[in-house]
Order: C-alpha cells, then sequence, then structure tokens
C-alpha cells in the first residue's frame, strides 16, 4: 500500500528508475537463492526442494541470535549481545550473517549425510522427492516452533533510502546487490581452486572421478554447505524492508520463496551458474515491470498477478528451449 | 485355470485377467465384504478401525476412498507412463470448480456476477452456480479437467525428468491464483463457499431420489446414516474406478504407456506415438483428478482454494512412492497408510491426554510426550492445538512425520509398501526354504 502511495506523487522517470532498481534487486535476491539451487544440483545432481526450508531455518537462526539473543538449539546466550545495542552496527551485523549461513551450512550437511547420502545411484526423481520430504519435515520447526516471538532480522539501515532523481531507492537495494555480487565472485574463484575442479569433475562424471582419487562424499558435503550458506544468504537480503516481508521473517512469503526461484533455475538451467544469474535478473524483471505497469489492469489479472508471472514465462521458455537458456541438454539414447 | 498352481498361465486370456488368480478375486470380495460389514456396525469388523481412528472412524475413511480414485489417476501418469506430475492438486482444482459452478446452488440473497472484479465492485458479489443435477457436474468436472490436461501436455511433453516436475509445480501455483481470481466461484481464498450436495435427482429441485446427505432409509429396506451412505457412494465410485484403471493399464493403451515408461526413445522407434500416448496419460490422469477432486469438494461440504496447494499434490506422490508406484494395489495400500496415518496419530493423542496425570497404564507415557504448557513439563507435543512455538501441537507433528516417512519409505523400501508385501509373499511361498 505505502509502495501505491509512494508512487503516486513520483513521476514517470522516477517510477522508471525506480521499476529498474527494484528488479535488479528482485533479481540478485533470486540469483542467489538459485545459486543454492544449481550449487547442490551441479555437484551431487539432486533438485535440493528443501533449500526453501534450509534457507528459512537459516534466516531464522540470525533472528534468534539478533533479536532474541541466543543461539539456535543450544541455551547459551549470544556473547555479542552487549555490543549490539539497540541496533546491530553493520560489521556486527555481517558477522551475524556470516555466522547464520554457517548455521545453516552445518544443516545442509547434516541433511545431506543422513538423508541423500545413503540414496546415491537412485533415479533422480527419488532423490528430488526426498528432499520434498526434508522441506514438508522442516517446514512446522520454522512456521510454528520458532513463532514464539517477532521475527525481526534486525536490519541496521531499517528502511532508510537514497533519493535520486526524484525516485526513492532503499538502501537494501544496494546491499542485495552487492550480497549478489560477492556471493557469485566468491563461487567464481571457488570454481578455480582445487577443490571446486574436483566439484566439477564429480559433476562431470562420479565415477571417473573416484577413480582419480577425489572423495565424492566429501565433495557432496561441501557442495550441500555452499549451496545452503548462499541460499540462506538470499533468504535474508529477501526479508529486508522493501521486499514484501519487511524486515522480518516472514511466516507466509519465506516459506514460498524457493518455489518462486523454480522459475529462475528452469529459465537458467539446472546447472548453470551464470544461467542462475541471468535467470535471476530476468525474472524478477518481468515480476517487477509486470507488476508495475500492469497494475491498472489488477481488477481483471486479480490481485497479486504480478507472483504468477515468473511462472508463465517459465512455461514460454519451455515450450522454446526445453533445458533452459544455459543448460546442458540431456542426450537420450535408446 | 490350473487349481493349486497360481502361476501357470496356458492361454493369453489368462495372463491378461484383471485377477490372475482365484487367491486374489477372494481377497478382493473378502476386503469389500469386510468394509460393508463394519461399515454397518457389525461387531468384530468394525473393532480395528473403532479402536484406531475413534468412534466417527467412517470420516477418515470415506476420505481415503475419495483420495483413493485421485490416487489412481497419479498412477496412471506417474506410476504407468513414468511422467512425474506435481501438479495433480491443480487438476483437482479444475474439476471442484467445475463442479461447484455447474452444481453449486447461486447465492440467492446476492446477485450472482461473474468477473465482479472486472465491473469495478470490489465488494464480493453472490455465489455463482447453476444448480445442475449430479450426473451432470460428476462427469463434466472429470471432462474439463481431462480438457484442461489435454491443452497442458505439449507444453509438459516437451520438457522431461525434472524440469517436468517443476514445470507441474508452476501449474499449482497458477491454479492458486485462478482460485483467488475467481472467488464467486470458488469461494473465499480461505474459508471457500458450500459446494455441490451430493443428492441425485434428474432434475430440478424436487425430493431428491437419493440423498447422500441426510440420514434416512433406503428403498424401504435398510436404515443408513448419512456418513455409511456417502460411504457406499464412494465405495461404489472407487470399484467402478479401479476397473476402468486395471482395464486399462491390461489393454493396447496400457501396453504403449508402460512402453514409454520403460525408454521412451525405444517405443518410439518400436512405433509408439509417443506425444500421443503421453497426451493420453495426461487427459486420464487428470480425468481421474477432476472427478476425485469434485468428489472431495462435495464430501467436505467446504473446500477453499487455497487447499489445492502444493502440499495437496505431495501428498499423492507420496501415496504412490510409499505403496508403491506402477500397481493399484500399491496405490491403495499407499492411500490407506498415507491418509490415515494422521487420524490415527490425532487419535492417538486424544487419547493419551485422556491418560495425563491419570495414573493409568499409559500414563508416564502421556506425560512424557504430552505438555499442556506448565513450568518444568518437556514434552514434544503440546495439547493446546492453536498455540504456535515449541512444543508443537500434533497437527505440525503429523507434517514431520509425513516427510520423514516419504524419505524413510525411499531409502529403505524404494518398492514401498507393495514390496514390503512382495517380499513377504515370496518368504512364504519357499518356506521354510528360503527361496
Amino acid at each position: 500500500m505505502n509502495d501505491v502511495l509512494m508512487l503516486a506523487q513520483t513521476s514517470a522517470g522516477a517510477t522508471l528508475i525506480q521499476t529498474v532498481v527494484k528488479s535488479i534487486a528482485l533479481g540478485c535476491v533470486y540469483a542467489l537463492v538459485a545459486l543454492g539451487f544449481v550449487l547442490v544440483f551441479k555437484a551431487s545432481q539432486v533438485l535440493n526442494f528443501a533449500t526453501g526450508g534450509i534457507s528459512m531455518a537459516g534466516a531464522l537462526f540470525l533472528s534468534i541470535m539478533i533479536a532474541d539473543r541466543g543461539f539456535p538449539f543450544v541455551p547459551f546466550t549470544n556473547p555479542l549481545a552487549p555490543a549490539l545495542g539497540e541496533t546491530a552496527g553493520v560489521p556486527l551485523w555481517i558477522l551475524h550473517v556470516i555466522m547464520a549461513m554457517m548455521i545453516a551450512a552445518l544443516l545442509g550437511v547434516v541433511l545431506e549425510r543422513v538423508a541423500i547420502r545413503p540414496m546415491v545411484g537412485q533415479p533422480l526423481f527419488a532423490l528430488a522427492v526426498v528432499t520434498l520430504g526434508l522441506e514438508i519435515a522442516i517446514g512446522p520447526f520454522n512456521r510454528d516452533a520458532s513463532a514464539v516471538s517477532s521475527r525481526n532480522l534486525g536490519v541496521p539501515w531499517k528502511t532508510n533510502s537514497w533519493e535520486f532523481a526524484g525516485a526513492i531507492i532503499p538502501k537494501s537495494y544496494l546491499a542485495a546487490v552487492i550480497a549478489a555480487a560477492l556471493g557469485f565472485v566468491a563461487i567464481y574463484f571457488f570454481y578455480r581452486s582445487k577443490l571446486g575442479v574436483a566439484m566439477r569433475a564429480v559433476a562431470f562424471d562420479q565415477e571417473a572421478a573416484m577413480a582419480q582419487g577425489i572423495s565424492v562424499g566429501r565433495v557432496f558435503s561441501i557442495s550441500w554447505a555452499l549451496g545452503a550458506a548462499i541460499a540462506t544468504l538470499g533468504a535474508i537480503m529477501f526479508g529486508m524492508s522493501p521486499f514484501p516481508p519487511s524486515g522480518t521473517v516472514s511466516l507466509e512469503i519465506h516459506p514460498v520463496l524457493a518455489f518462486r526461484v523454480l522459475p529462475v533455475i528452469i529459465l537458467g538451467g539446472l546447472d548453470s551458474v551464470v544461467g542462475a544469474l541471468y535467470g535471476g535478473l530476468i525474472i524478477a524483471a518481468f515480476e517487477v515491470f509486470a507488476g508495475e505497469y500492469l497494475s491498472g489492469y489488477n481488477d481483471i489479472l486479480g490481485s497479486g498477478y504480478s507472483t504468477i508471472v515468473p511462472y508463465l514465462v517459465m512455461l514460454g521458455v519451455l515450450l522454446w528451449k526445453p533445458y533452459g537458456l544455459f543448460g546442458t541438454a540431456e542426450i537420450r539414447r535408446v | 485355470m490350473a487349481f493349486g498352481r497360481p502361476l501357470l498361465r496356458t492361454s493369453y486370456d489368462e495372463d491378461a485377467a484383471i485377477f490372475p488368480s482365484a487367491f486374489q478375486k477372494g481377497a478382493v470380495v473378502v476386503a469389500i465384504a469386510v468394509l460393508l460389514l463394519a461399515m454397518l456396525g457389525i461387531a468384530p469388523f468394525d473393532t480395528i478401525p473403532r479402536a484406531l481412528l475413534g468412534p466417527t472412524w467412517l470420516n477418515p475413511v470415506t476420505k481415503t476412498l475419495v483420495f483413493g480414485i485421485i490416487a489412481l489417476g497419479l498412477n496412471i501418469l506417474v506410476g504407468v507412463t513414468g511422467q512425474v506430475s506435481l501438479g495433480h492438486a491443480f487438476f483437482m482444482g479444475t474439476g471442484a470448480y467445475t463442479a461447484v459452478a455447474l452444481g453449486g446452488n447461486g447465492d440467492e440473497a446476492m446477485a450472482c456476477i461473474p468477473f465482479h472484479e472486472q465491473f469495478g465492485l470490489l465488494e464480493r458479489r453472490g455465489d455463482c452456480g447453476l444448480g445442475l443435477p449430479i450426473w451432470i457436474w460428476l462427469p463434466a468436472s472429470g471432462i474439463v479437467s481431462a480438457l484442461i490436461g489435454v491443452i497442458v501436455a505439449p507444453a509438459a511433453i516437451k520438457v522431461r525428468g525434472l524440469y517436468l516436475a517443476i514445470v507441474t509445480v508452476g501449474l499449482v501455483f497458477i491454479g492458486l491464483h485462478l482460485g483467488r481470481m475467481l472467488p464467486e466461484y470458488a469461494g473465499d481464498f480461505e474459508s471457500g463457499r458450500n459446494w455441490p450436495e451430493l443428492q441425485f435427482r434428474f432434475w430440478g429441485d424436487g425430493d431428491p431420489l437419493l440423498d447422500f446427505t441426510k440420514d434416512g432409509t433406503w428403498f424401504g429396506l435398510i436404515d443408513l446414516s448419512a456418513e455409511q451412505k456417502q460411504f457406499v457412494l464412494m465405495l461404489g465410485f472407487l470399484l467402478v474406478m479401479i476397473l476402468v484403471a486395471k482395464n486399462l493399464v491390461r489393454s493396447r493403451t496400457g501396453r504403449a504407456l508402460q512402453a514409454i515408461r520403460d525408454r521412451d526413445v525405444a517405443a518410439e522407434v518400436m512405433g509408439v506415438p509417443e506425444f500421443h500416448y503421453k497426451r493420453m496419460a495426461f487427459a486420464i490422469s487428470s480425468f481421474y483428478a477432476g472427478m476425485g477432486g469434485a468428489l472431495f469438494a462435495s464430501y467436505n461440504g467446504r473446500v477453499s482454494p487455497i487447499d489445492f496447494g502444493l502440499l495437496l499434490s505431495v501428498d499423492f506422490i507420496a501415496i504412490l512412492l510409499i505403496g508403491g508406484a506402477g500397481t493399484i494395489a500399491g496405490t491403495m495400500l499407499g492411500t490407506v497408510f498415507v491418509e490415515l496415518l494422521p487420524d490415527v496419530v490425532e487419535n492417538m493423542t486424544e487419547k493419551l491426554a485422556g491418560q495425563l496425570d491419570s495414573g493409568g497404564l499409559m500414563g508416564p507415557v502421556a506425560n512424557f510426550l504430552l505438555t499442556g504448557g506448565g513450568a518444568g513439563d518437556f514434552g514434544p507435543i503440546s495439547t493446546s492445538p492453536t498455540a504456535p512455538g515449541w512444543p508443537m501441537s500434533v497437527f505440525q507433528w503429523n507434517f514431520v512425520i509425513f516427510g520423514v516417512l516419504i524419505v524413510v519409505f525411499l531409502i529403505f523400501e524404494p518398492l514401498g509398501l507393495y514390496g514390503i508385501w512382495l517380499k513377504f509373499r515370496n518368504y512364504w511361498k519357499g518356506w521354510p526354504f528360503s527361496y
């Protein structure tokens, strides 16, 4: 509602700037979560539906550490609590974000070890359904068990924004873009490290990689840890104020964030890191621009129509390119 | 049929029979008889369901019968044709909306204006509905869903494997939005509207020939309650649909579908038109889903659009995987297991709550598992169903159990309950030898 009132006063040019910036920021959030999917799929051929549950858990971990001054699972108080003050400073907040990502990574590793490792060699769909089962089992803990108090993320810049040529640009947008840039650059360099090469080798051919002395199990663990951490970063960025959940972990929107990202990974291709970035930006652009410039037709399209635009784009793209824009086509033999 | 040698088949007809052995035929007859006797409340037959599900056990069992119809449809698509679909809830939804548009009664107090939002009227208008009888809206809901399946199929056939699964996830979200767009048909997004009643009449508003919503005597012969009547109706539908599915699988079409499942390229090389049969599989499966969705909606009396979400689709995938995909017996086993387990857990928790602090036999167990929210009470299950936070209510625990069950079955028994039955049977076949 606030957005609508705000936009009513802005000129057409300012609206365009705002829309472009918002679509880039949202695209970065989508790209981060999509990267969480792609990292896991590239290494272990698992379409990880539990990404949503794990990343929301990660965002909740941040909230537990910042807002409740505690730690998840253990009854210790946060030793940094006195330094946090009323609102955490930017460096301290980033430190907490990294800690939350690490705990989420641990959760990812544990889930992989318990539920995915025994399934190696099973059909891809069976593995995907296992992760669906995990997502359902994590859900109640995220939705219900942690909903004891307001789940504030303690974002240091709250709803502050800059003004540029009449356009209002929230600081959170810049944060999302920086986070995505860091995430993708980190993965770029990671894939050029020794471990990263091992991961690419496993993605190419598990048996051959094993024969070369690569520990495939370790690669799986690391890919799940990385995927969980990156997706968590995306979920936290999504929780910042101008995005729908406004500064909190939303019990309504966060659980479906991963499902909103599915069109992104389809568009980019399940196994393409670059595809995640381009897919995120394209899908978010369609969603934000449709939400902005078709809002006059809200009566016909129904409220909240912009959230299904990505799925329609996905259907259209799949008719044209069945393996996404950057995905590897499967060679089919009899 | 050679008696005593059930695996000896001397003709093609015997091999393709619906029930290839006398044992199976007998088992089906006995199962139906036991179900009917239990429904009438005759003592030894209804003891087990009554103990597991409580005195109102007929309701969850009837719901399970409806879900059995829908699961059969998904089995044709996923189990027989091998096309993974997470969009079954979407087709259930389209069937249910069709049923309510054709069979639901329009609102008398408020005018029904379709697409009222488009006229700039933002407050809700009356419900729309033509009030047609069941013999129109029930087949129509299946047919409309099947048509939508045919329309969607080209997009779905183009992609395969995980991509197909994701496309069908997209369908579910598009369906949810359709429900939100058409409140005069689907009802309020969260609370829904009244759905067509399960009454059989030829036309008009007169007294129904068969009324499944009120207690009463049938044909002057037998006195049944509304629940019992609905049970009989759903059992009848399920049996018919099982027969149709069984016949489909053993026909030329069924063989083509199975060839596509086993290797689609090979099937095409052998002259099975892949596109044609995949589209047919989508249509048949959507028909089952649409009819089942309409029955489910009108049986429940009130279903809201939000119920046709992804979780419902996962429910049916879980039914197939836990029961054993590709077999009709497995589908039925899975439906019973997946749909009744939450009710069993809830009923057991209720019984345990009654034992709380009573000092009875189960008293310590109850005190360990349940918590009323008092200080120093550390049970994992909360007895207050609505309070959020740890400990969670039994409804939330049911989700956790459901998710863990999917994982456990896929890891330890990929063939599902049907695989367990096969192992059991093979063990006793060779007994006392190991094979």
